[in-house]
């Protein structure tokens, strides 16, 4: 195949203006014939002539026929001269390389780097998105039998962004200064990480208690189930009231939590491990609403408070700036970074 | 850029590389994008160097004026481009597992030119605070906010909706809209010193 391949590559030389592009590549000369003479590798082939050799023949397989050849290895004769027979010898070695490397990449692309196989978790309609965001509210009775759970992961994809994009915006702004870096870090780090971990760890735990629940599956039920908490936290983050809160905190982050709750009772048998991975379940789920509205919200005023004194809370990320003790220092403070500040306020303290 | 690159080897050409006809294809953009109508100027012939400045301008602009004051705040400008750059990225793989037949440094190029209208309304924002602080001068800031956003939206659906199939238009428009509220609450909230 090869033998017959490199003639045939050959005379594609003389074919013109396909050959155009290449030859700017290597020498810029003029003429439609590749000077092999002239390059590096002395054994006339090179690893892009493969390349080439190997697209051409692709793409003129199917005129490829007996004449062609015949006269293509006069003109072979004439062109290699010299070369001959050790020019085409390291021409196959050249092409068995090509080869092995292109299939080698090509596997390695389709692995890594193809997104198809996220494409059939988003393939949705917004009326299947609407119909599954409302369902996640409403708990459902029948438990004896397997409830079906759709495995997508835009929904879920998007609440998380959602409860992230409501975090940021129940934070106070009238008229302290926000480091809006560290808020966004902690906000991103928060909800992926409730969504990703606590997926994983209530899978883990249904891999022990025997549940019928995929990976897939968890992370799309849980995700749906941050509905709530969106729902909740944008309306209490504008309505500021303790008891409101509490109310929707029984209201509706009990339902979605039941929801969840019934659809997991459903795939597992046995009341043990029923009550174990529900019971996290909903008091992992409960007491992350709670987390979200409550501790979250003084994290981010440890943030935002000014100054009161030099005493640092161990929750604060930022540690409060005095001025005295960089000017002492006689640092500039765009280099200091926030450890640094908490050391040299620390010692300042003591 | 989307056209063809002359080999460096070439002797005479490669000194006069025309950095007018770059700086007029990315200026032609941005009237594009301030005066949004269906047209295809901004996928056909897609560059990066628009969004890269308008990044830039934008973390540049949110850092803090003096940085030894006591109320230290303002986003690191790692954070704002960050934060820009992998929420396009996101956008695009998004848009692109819906379905969308548009080439991911095309939307890249979209939703990074889309960004004008908030830079603008930092600019605009940064001036009206120059004036006495107070609800009026919230009010102003909200407002131009809001309209720059609203206006962030319309031109990068106006560039992105053609390439989604009809029915699934929405779930690739919703996390734009996400990707520009970011944005726009860190410039609403941002207040030098």
């Amino acid at each position: 195949m090869t033998t017959t391949a490199a003639p045939a590559g050959g005379a594609r030389n003389g074919a013109g203006p396909e050959w155009g592009g290449f030859e700017e590549n290597i020498q810029g000369g003029g003429s439609a014939v590749i000077d092999m003479e002239n390059m590096d590798d002395t054994s006339g082939s090179s690893f892009e002539d493969m390349g080439e050799l190997h697209q051409r023949l692709r793409e003129e397989e199917v005129d490829a026929d007996a004449a062609d050849a015949a006269a293509a290895e006069e003109e072979d004769g004439e062109f290699l001269g010299m070369k001959g027979f050790k020019g085409q010898l390291s021409r196959q070695v050249a092409d068995q390389m090509w080869q092995a490397g292109k299939r080698q990449a090509s596997r390695a692309f389709s692995l890594y780097a193809n997104i198809d196989i996220l494409r059939p978790y988003f393939d949705v309609e917004p009326v299947q998105v609407r119909s599954r965001l409302l369902e996640s509210m409403i708990p459902i009775k029948m438990v004896n039998f397997p409830q079906k759970i759709a495995g997508e992961l835009y929904g879920p994809l998007m609440l998380v962004f959602t409860l992230v994009a409501i975090l940021l915006h129940g934070m106070k702004t009238s008229d302290t200064i926000i480091r809006e870096g560290t808020l966004m870090g902690t906000a991103i780090g928060t909800c992926f990480g409730y969504w990703l971990g606590v997926s994983s760890f209530i899978y883990f735990l249904a891999y022990l208690c025997n549940a019928q629940i995929t990976m897939l599956q968890m992370l799309a039920l849980l995700g749906y189930g941050l509905f709530g908490h969106c729902i909740v936290l944008f309306i209490t983050y504008n309505i500021h009231l303790h008891a409101l809160f509490y109310l929707f905190w029984l209201l509706v982050g009990g339902l979605s939590t039941l929801r969840m709750v019934a659809v997991l009772v459903s795939r597992t048998v046995g009341p043990t491990q029923r009550l174990l991975l529900c019971g996290t379940l909903a008091a992992l789920h409960m007491l992350f609403l709670l987390y979200l509205h409550f501790a979250y919200h003084k994290v981010v005023e440890g943030i935002l408070d000014t100054l009161e004194g030099p005493n640092i809370p161990p929750i604060q990320r930022v540690p409060r700036d005095i001025p005295a003790v960089l000017a002492a220092a006689r640092l500039p403070t765009t280099i200091l970074n926030a450890t640094a500040k908490a050391v040299a306020v620390t010692l300042q303290s003591h | 850029m989307a056209e063809a690159e002359e080999s460096p080897g070439d002797p005479g050409t490669a000194s006069s590389r025309p950095l007018m006809r770059d700086l007029k294809a990315v200026g032609k953009k941005f009237m594009h994008v301030l005066y949004p109508r269906k047209s295809n100027t901004l996928l056909r012939d897609w560059d990066l160097w628009g969004p890269l400045i308008l990044c830039v301008t934008l973390a540049l602009m949110l850092q803090r004026d003096s940085v030894d004051s006591e109320k230290d705040g303002g986003p690191q400008f790692a954070e704002v481009f960050v934060i820009v750059w992998f929420g396009a990225v996101t956008i695009t793989l998004n848009s692109k597992l819906l379905g969308g037949n548009i080439s991911f440094f095309q939307s890249l190029c979209v939703l990074g030119y889309c960004i004008l209208p908030l830079t603008v309304a930092l600019l605009i924002c940064r001036l009206v605070l120059l004036a006495d602080p107070g609800p009026v001068n919230f009010m102003v800031r909200l407002f131009v906010v809001i309209v720059m956003f609203a206006w962030s939206i319309v031109a990068s659906t106006a560039f992105l909706a053609d390439s989604q199939p009809p029915n699934r238009r929405a779930l690739a428009v919703y996390p734009v809209f996400l990707f520009y509220f970011v944005i726009s609450w860190m410039i609403l909230t941002f207040t030098p010193q």
